[in-house]
């Protein structure tokens, strides 16, 4: 196993105790990226080689030199007896939504290539507070449009390290790829409808959405203002619940950041889950498909594979001491989608305004006659496909005469969806639950290009995740097993407000009873052959 | 019951929206957003009272949790020359783009 293999808190420790240096951790990612990740994406047209098609492409920019520059203060500090932070040394990679200062943010879009961030977003300074360093900025779907990775401007766009003519998920792809292909041990991702915690099943590493307010979104560029949370994509349960520590809490500067104190979630964490109630809902075990002919919803049994991991993850904890309650209903959860056509693309279309290249970003060449044709040459030049599609659709439903119809009868079934899951974790309910176990994806990673055109079809690989945005609840993806094609299979697990202590314990628990598990000993086909 | 999106809806978004499409594009966005609204139809069928309030978001916000309004103090910006760096063009520190449309009123 090399350096870059081991997990978050075993680095932080070697690194702190001076048992290696901040400086030999880097270097070993940095010499894994150069072994796994091919070119990275960028706009520059190329036709994909044979090679190309066998590497992951998870950076749009590596920041190398600039790594080992951080690592070097983190030696330094350590040598002088100071203290650079509980995640002294460790590595690890950004989603490019995120603003750094003086790096390239792209939200991998032609309109923002030429973007310089003045400022660093808060979730990532903390990061950097702690000692953790940045490796580089990550490819994601174009504005986190999409679940696939594919829609990003920067190609090639990541695949998934398991089996690289599959996709790795997105729209936080590049952040899981490159914790699955050991390139970093952390990254930052966010998830809107399940952009963290589906690429995290895909590519068999651990994802958490936290509580919406949990992280501060200041410097996240928006998809949709009342759905986005920032969250952390990790090999384990414990290097996650140690890096949400360090990015959760208040922030004055994001009026939405919750002012709650944040917990330890490394205490307890190995308690077990002697006593606490499990639920399993019949509503997550049916997935939706639009008909390819007629575009009919059809209702159909999950996957036997998945639906497996499922229940064999509910027996391993109630075998620890779990009470498993059946027969959960979740009623409103296949409405989960059609709400969020219509509340996400309303949110989108207001964020996505303010590209219109007057004051950072693109700005056509073409010359215009006036400034409402520049406002439309850039704007058409500059996004993809699918910003395009979500600020069209975004204007039909908040139109005037469709708003009654679409977007408010959408914000109230998301009082629906929330009020679901209210009732499922009442102390005083029928069913006084402490966590709902769910399948993550109604698939294991698709193809590469098998969805990708398909609007629809696309959206629907978030229908086991989507709901938890909606409600604004945490929801953790954790690594199960594995198909029969070798691909991950994830569950998820969900939580009450604030409830991701108790998350990170459920998931510990089943983490720790599948150790030796044979599917744990497998490794991405990009890592297969090395010791 | 669902609207379908006609090209003349499609040309009007098109324009509230700021873009200037190829055919091409167009056709397969309109296809798009008609197939979407199949998928958007189902809220249609949801039985609502309607009394059922909006969620604006999920999680609710309660005073104590939220950040009270920062003090209203004018404090100056440390840096407006890399926020001045990032405009396509500046002159003397303004911003400058094409004019305005203009209409002549008759």
């Amino acid at each position: 196993m090399e350096i870059c293999d081991l997990n978050a808190l075993d680095l932080a420790r070697l690194v702190r105790s001076r048992q290696t240096s901040a400086v030999e951790v880097v270097k070993s990612c940095l010499e894994r990226v150069a072994q796994v990740d091919g070119r990275p994406g960028s706009l520059e047209q190329k036709p994909l080689s044979d090679e190309d098609k066998k590497r992951v492409h998870a950076f749009i920019t590596l920041a190398g030199e600039n790594a080992l520059r951080q690592a070097q203060r983190v030696d330094r500090m350590l040598a002088a007896g100071e203290d650079p932070g509980v995640l002294a040394g460790v590595p690890f990679t950004v989603k490019d939504i995120f603003c750094v200062q003086d790096t390239l943010t792209t939200a991998a879009s032609k309109i923002l290539a030429n973007f310089t961030a003045p400022y660093t977003a808060t979730p990532v300074q903390r990061m950097q507070d702690a000692g953790a360093i940045l490796l580089g900025k990550v490819n994601l779907d174009e504005f986190t449009y999409g679940s696939s990775n594919e829609s990003s401007a920067y190609q090639p766009s990541p695949r998934n390290p398991w089996n690289t003519d599959r996709v790795p998920g997105g729209s936080s792809g590049g952040s899981a790829a490159s914790v699955a292909a050991g390139e970093a041990p952390l990254s930052l991702g966010t998830d809107t409808a399940g952009s963290i915690r589906q690429p995290a099943a895909f590519c068999g590493v651990v994802g958490v959405k936290p509580t919406y307010g949990r992280v501060s979104r200041y410097g996240l560029i928006a998809f949709a203002s009342s759905l986005d949370c920032p969250g952390p994509v990790a090999r384990d349960v414990k290097d996650a619940a140690a890096m949400l520590a360090v990015i959760a809490g208040s922030d004055e500067r994001d009026s939405t950041a919750a002012r709650l104190a944040v917990p330890d979630y490394l205490e307890g964490i190995e308690e077990g889950v002697k006593g606490l109630r499990i639920g399993l809902s019949p509503d997550y075990f049916r997935i939706t498909y639009p008909d390819p002919a007629s575009g009919e919803l059809l209702s159909q049994p999950l996957p036997e594979e998945i639906a497996r991991a499922v229940t064999e993850a509910a027996e391993k904890l109630s075998a620890l001491g779990a009470e498993i309650v059946e027969g959960v209903p979740m009623p409103n959860t296949r409405f989960g989608i059609p709400a969020f056509f219509v509340i996400s693309r309303v949110e989108a279309a207001s964020n996505l305004h303010r590209y219109d290249g007057v004051k950072y970003g693109l700005r056509s060449e073409v010359p215009t006659a006036d400034l409402k044709e520049m406002y439309k040459i850039t704007r058409n030049q500059g996004f993809g496909l699918q910003p395009k599609l979500r600020i069209l659709m975004g204007m039909f439903v908040s139109a005037a005469q469709y708003s009654e119809q679409y977007y408010r009868r959408a914000l109230q079934v998301r009082t629906l969806i929330r009020q679901d899951f209210e009732a499922i974790f009442d102390p005083a309910g029928a069913y006084r639950l402490d966590a709902l176990l769910t399948p993550t994806t109604p698939t294991t990673a698709f193809k590469m290009g098998a969805l990708y055109g398909d609007s629809v079809l696309m959206q629907y690989a978030d229908q086991l995740t989507v709901s938890a945005n909606h409600a604004g609840v945490p929801g953790i993806s954790l690594p199960a097993g594995l198909d029969d094609e070798g691909l991950p299979i994830g569950i998820q697990l969900l939580g009450a407000d604030y409830a991701e202590k108790t998350l990170f314990r459920v998931a510990r628990a089943y983490e720790m009873a599948t150790q030796e598990a044979d599917w744990r000993k497998q490794k991405p086909e990009v890592l297969r052959g090395r010791s | 019951m669902s609207e379908q999106i006609t090209k003349e809806v499609f040309d009007h978004l098109v324009g509230l929206a700021a873009l200037q499409l190829e055919m091409d594009q167009a056709e397969y966005l309109r296809k798009q957003l008609n197939n979407q609204l199949k998928a958007i139809a189902e809220l249609e069928a949801i039985p609502l009272e309607k009394d059922v309030p909006i969620s604006l978001h999920g999680v609710p916000y309660e005073a104590s949790l939220s950040a009270p309004p920062r003090a209203d103090e004018w404090k100056p910006y440390p840096d407006p020359a890399g926020i001045l760096a990032q405009v396509p063009q500046v002159v003397d520190g303004y911003i400058v783009v094409p004019d305005i449309p203009h209409t002549e009123l008759k």
